[in-house]
């Protein structure tokens, strides 16, 4: 894989992570992830298909808590820290669309 | 400065208290912060409370723990209660957590004193500190260069004699490279042996808490404080809490150790030196050294680059302008969470978030993330079939010493600072950096001892006997 | 409804359930309904850096009673992150089960005997809730909106079946028996109304033997009577489209319940990218066969079995008895009729009593003891109550519980002697010589019109049975 990323992917990519950049970053930023991933071709060009994916480094299953209830967060003392709540409630501007 | 055990004996015997010591370590803040900008934020009254706690029982007759009235500094990745957690960055300014990371109340149940908060590259992400959106912090060796990253403000507290010890965390080096380029001791513990409970997720799968210190025996003594098992780490050890202090000074006598072609070639000529001097200390002092090559380790960079970024953008989405931390208003949610985004982090973790996100989405997956998944169960093989060999093993933590502010200016040689450590983080192994020897400008050159999983207490026998050796204690 | 001649419907139902434990998925707030806003929240629900999520055991084990209900396959599974930016989810991605799912490979039985595979049952956490100010108070033209994350976090397994389902009534038979089987493990409540369970139907039409068709995703089915109504009405829309010369495309529609329509959310190019991996936080899940074994153990009967064995005790029940005993299994009611046919009531007259007066006075079954529904039974079963005073009677204990002896007493519903029930059969005889002449000559069916009129002229009080007994000696 040669120069694996375009303007148009970087773009795309800063979209999806709720990120705006301005002409002179998205030409930046082309070029440096470009540099990371041409970089990782060195794995790339290995075939790993005998191999499983690691997540995690040590195995550990079934790790799980008993269905007991805490003592939740003082509402007034968590919603103090937010940028803007209204009637007990966190508050944001006009939701565009239904969630996915 | 005294070491920390010496700290808390003087404690506990009363030949100094708790309040004295934090008043010293305030004394020595102040002195010398405006120039390193090593904390960005101070406890003086929350941890006046807990050293009065302290002289306290002290003075009641009763047993305190192994840490008294030590001060102590906090990676500002951890959250604390009563004063701003901040990763560094604009994103979370002001913001102070309702909870305390699980290790935050072990050091204080061992008689600690935590004085403050440290200054890191913004969500731990860099090599310098100089990725801080509150400026960067200064090597106390040499001011004119870097700490290392990402912890070096924890690093820098404790070379800069402002407290003994300091906790930060490793994620694909940011404890021991710091500690190489401080000239002090720094490790990275086995992944799940500290709770990873209140620290702000960097890479979840590669990001460990680990202690600095001047001596191994400190460094033991603190880890032994804040390991063992937590119920509220999903992926912590079942185990509890390993002995260490007792094995500091077990030697190496009869263990092997495999000194790495790929854990030192193409560093610096002065670090080379110091690993082969390393060697040879080891191996006068009883160790069996056998000459590996695990050409994987190569690939480690690559893989760690993918992984966690991807983990990132995931771990770092949550900070949209709507719970906590800083808004920048817009038309709609989606406008207000992309101004607030943009506006809150940083160039470097912007960068990483994008490669992340890109590394996981539709028809790139397989290539990179799901790839890099299978270089670390690679990595994790050589690692094996390396410690089937050899007990542990031995090689530089930095291509260099210390660099200059703006040394590095491409991203991809910042990257490559990384490239002896990250190997430990894929496998989820130990591994600790040992002051030794002395390189350019005499500055301090780390050498990295590292270890199968539950190693540590041999990595620390190990690095006492570089530590006494290179005339220290 | 039905298509048009040589049309099929294509039903798959994505059911969302949430479960009963007493927690959060992850964390140990409180799993509750109605809470006043933001007051079950933690560093964890509400996604505050550095918390960490850690699996809610009694979640897995009624995830795994769903799982063996629906005969499923439990396996080893994992849990991912679906990563999409939404403000009523606290991390911005939400925890679920994604290519390992604890369950797969079941199926559900319908009461008519057709059977709908079951894909996967899988575990995820539920979503906050928002509230939207401005505009009409819904989503759309409001200025702003409010973030409640009491249900953020709360447990749902969400149950994905194959595309098996080729009628609207199917399809309501299939989430009504669904919902009787997810009451009954003790995963959920059932309760449509509070939101703790919710459907999607996939719904795509083909000409009959075609390979399948574009589907449509339905979403906001709160009742099982807006799911029949939006699949009849999406099916129809999709044939007519097909038929003017248009395709169906491929997107997710709402249902409007008080306009009775779907209309386009979203269309399938503006499908997320939703990044999904491993989530690094938690553990794989290997339920070991000695953990099977216990919830198995632990696993109520299902509805179905419950019918059956009850339908043992009706040989030969009609339709209308299967009916009954199926609202009599589904309201919990079971125990009512057992006990009063164990005392020697006619099981068929408890049926009935369960299915209708216990089932309307459902909301105050609780002050109706089985001893005291046995009693009123017992009683019509020996002819002491007509059927008309056994109902008061029973509705009466319903209302304020008591003695069923002493309200039939206190109501007048003394037994008729029979010379009394008598003249006035004989009077009845008299007035229709017609009818009692074809009685006479063998059409039974006329008892029944004797048995009105002699309820008619006692108001209800004579006994349906003694009346023909009455008429039987009088052939």
């Amino acid at each position: 894989m040669s120069s694996p990323l375009s303007r148009d992917d970087v773009a795309k990519v800063a979209k999806l992570a709720r990120l705006r950049l301005t002409e002179e970053e998205l030409t930046t930023f082309t070029g440096q992830l470009s540099g990371v991933l041409e970089h990782a071709n060195d794995m790339n060009s290995l075939d790993l298909s005998a191999l499983e994916p690691t997540s995690n480094p040590f195995g550990l299953t079934n790790v799980t808590r008993e269905d007991v209830i805490w003592k939740s967060l003082d509402r007034e003392a968590v919603l103090a820290e937010a940028p803007d709540a209204q009637d007990g409630r966190f508050a944001v501007p006009r939701i565009l669309g239904e969630a996915p | 400065m005294k070491s920390a055990v010496e700290i808390a004996n003087d404690v506990q015997t009363g030949a100094t208290t708790a309040v004295a010591q934090l008043e010293a370590s305030y004394a020595a803040i102040e002195a010398r912060n405006a120039e390193l900008n090593v904390f960005l934020h101070l406890d003086k009254d929350g941890a006046r409370k807990i050293a009065e706690a302290v002289d306290a029982r002290v003075a009641a007759g009763e047993k305190v723990g192994p840490l008294a009235g030590v001060p102590i500094a906090i990676k500002d990745n951890l959250c604390q209660t009563g004063i701003p957690t901040t990763c560094s960055s604009k994103i979370l300014e002001g913001w102070k957590p309702p909870y305390n990371a699980t290790v935050i109340d072990r050091l204080v149940a061992a008689g600690a004193v935590p004085v403050g908060k440290t200054n890191l590259d913004e969500f731990a992400m860099g090599s310098s500190t100089e990725n801080s959106a509150f400026g960067p912090t200064r090597n106390p060796l040499d001011p004119s260069r870097v700490p290392g990253g990402s912890s070096g403000g924890s690093a820098a507290a404790v070379a800069g004699d402002m407290t003994s010890i300091s906790l930060g965390s490793d994620t694909g080096g940011s404890i021991r490279q710091p500690a190489a380029f401080c000239g002090i001791v720094g490790m990275k513990p086995t992944y799940g042996l500290v709770s990873r409970y209140g620290l702000i997720a960097f890479a979840s799968s590669l990001d460990q808490i680990g202690p600095f210190s001047k001596t191994v025996m400190d460094s033991a003594v603190l880890l032994e404080a804040i390991a063992g098992h937590d119920p509220l780490d999903s992926t912590s050890l079942p185990e509890p809490s390993p002995s260490l202090v007792s094995h500091v000074n077990d030697g190496v006598a009869g263990k092997r150790i495999g000194l790495v072609k790929e854990l030192y070639e193409g560093a610096d000529e002065s670090v080379v030196n110091a690993v082969m001097g390393a060697v040879a200390v080891l191996k006068e002092a009883g160790a069996e050294i056998v000459e590996l090559s695990i050409p994987e380790l190569r690939l480690g960079l690559s893989a760690y680059y993918l992984i966690a970024p991807a983990e990132a953008s995931s771990n770092l989405a949550r900070f949209d302008g709507v719970r906590f931390g800083l808004r920048v208003d817009g038309e709609d949610v989606t406008a207000m969470m992309e101004a607030t985004r943009t506006a809150g982090f940083g160039a470097e973790v912007k960068r990483r978030i994008m490669l992340g996100t890109y590394a996981l989405s539709a028809g790139y997956y397989d290539a990179y993330y799901g790839q890099a998944l299978k270089v670390r169960t690679l990595t994790i093989n050589a690692f094996k079939k390396a410690y089937a060999q050899a007990d542990m093993l031995i090689g530089a933590t930095t291509p260099g010493v210390a660099f200059k502010f703006g040394a590095k200016s491409d991203p991809m040689e910042m990257y490559l600072n990384d490239v002896f450590t990250i190997p430990t983080n894929l496998a989820g192994d130990p591994a600790v950096s040992v002051s030794f020897g002395k390189g350019e400008e005499n500055l301090p050159i780390g050498v990295q001892l590292l270890g199968p999983g539950r190693s540590e207490a041999s990595l620390y026998a190990a690095a006492r006997v570089l530590e006494i050796a290179d005339g220290r204690s | 409804m039905t298509l048009p001649e040589g049309w099929e419907l294509v039903v798959g139902m994505e059911v969302h359930t949430e479960l009963l434990t007493k927690s959060k998925l992850f964390c140990g707030c409180e799993n509750h309904f109605g809470s006043e806003p933001n007051t079950n929240i933690c560093p964890i629900c509400l996604g505050l850096p550095g918390s960490l999520p850690v699996l809610n055991k009694d979640a897995v084990e009624l995830a795994m009673r769903i799982g063996m209900a629906l005969n499923c396959t439990i396996a080893p599974s994992t849990f991912h992150r679906k990563n999409y930016f939404y403000p009523d989810q606290s991390k911005d991605y939400q925890i679920s089960q994604y290519d390992l799912p604890i369950n797969s490979n079941g199926f559900l039985n319908l009461p008519d005997g057709s059977q709908v595979t079951i894909e996967r049952a899988h575990m995820e956490e539920d979503t906050g809730k928002s509230t939207h100010l401005g505009g009409s108070g819904r989503l759309a033209g409001a200025d702003r909106s409010l973030v409640d994350y009491n249900r953020c976090g709360v447990p749902l397994v969400e149950i994905v079946s194959g595309p098996d389902i080729r009628s609207s009534e199917q399809a309501r038979a299939y989430a009504a028996e669904l919902r009787g089987i997810l009451i009954a493990t003790g995963a959920s409540d059932g309760r449509l109304e509070e939101g703790s369970m919710r459907f999607d139907a996939n719904v795509s039409v083909r000409k009959t033997g075609d390979p399948l068709g574009t589907r449509c995703e339905i979403k906001n089915l709160n009742s099982l009577r807006s799911l029949q109504r939006a699949i009849d009405y999406e099916a129809a829309r999709q044939v007519e489209l097909i038929l003017e010369g248009g395709t169906v495309r491929q997107e997710t529609r709402h249902w409007d319940e008080g306009l009775g329509e779907t209309s386009t959310l979203r269309v399938k190019e503006d499908a997320e990218d939703y990044r999904y991996f491993r989530e690094p936080d938690l553990t794989e899940l290997v339920p070991d066969q000695p953990w099977q074994d216990r919830v198995r153990a632990a696993l109520p009967p299902m509805p179905a079995a419950r019918r059956a064995k009850l339908l043992e005790r009706i040989p030969g029940a009609t339709k209308a008895q299967e009916d009954a005993v199926a609202v009599v299994i589904d309201l919990d009611l079971e125990g009512y009729v057992n006990a009063a046919a164990d005392a020697g009531a006619e099981i068929a007259i408890a049926v009935s009593r369960a299915a209708n007066e216990l089932a309307a006075g459902i909301d105050t079954l609780s002050n109706l003891t089985t001893d005291a529904f046995t009693q009123t039974v017992l009683m019509e079963a020996k002819g002491e109550l007509s059927a008309t005073q056994s109902k008061v009677v029973l509705g009466e204990l319903l209302a304020n519980g008591g003695d069923p002896k002493k309200i039939a007493a206190e109501k007048g519903f003394e037994q008729m002697s029979s010379d009394s029930l008598g003249a006035t059969i004989d009077d009845i005889i008299s007035k229709n010589p017609d009818e009692w002449q074809r009685y006479k000559d063998g059409d039974d069916k006329l008892s029944q019109f004797f048995v009105g009129q002699a309820m008619k002229q006692t108001q209800g009080k004579a006994n349906g049975k003694a009346v023909i007994a009455e008429l039987q000696l009088r052939k």
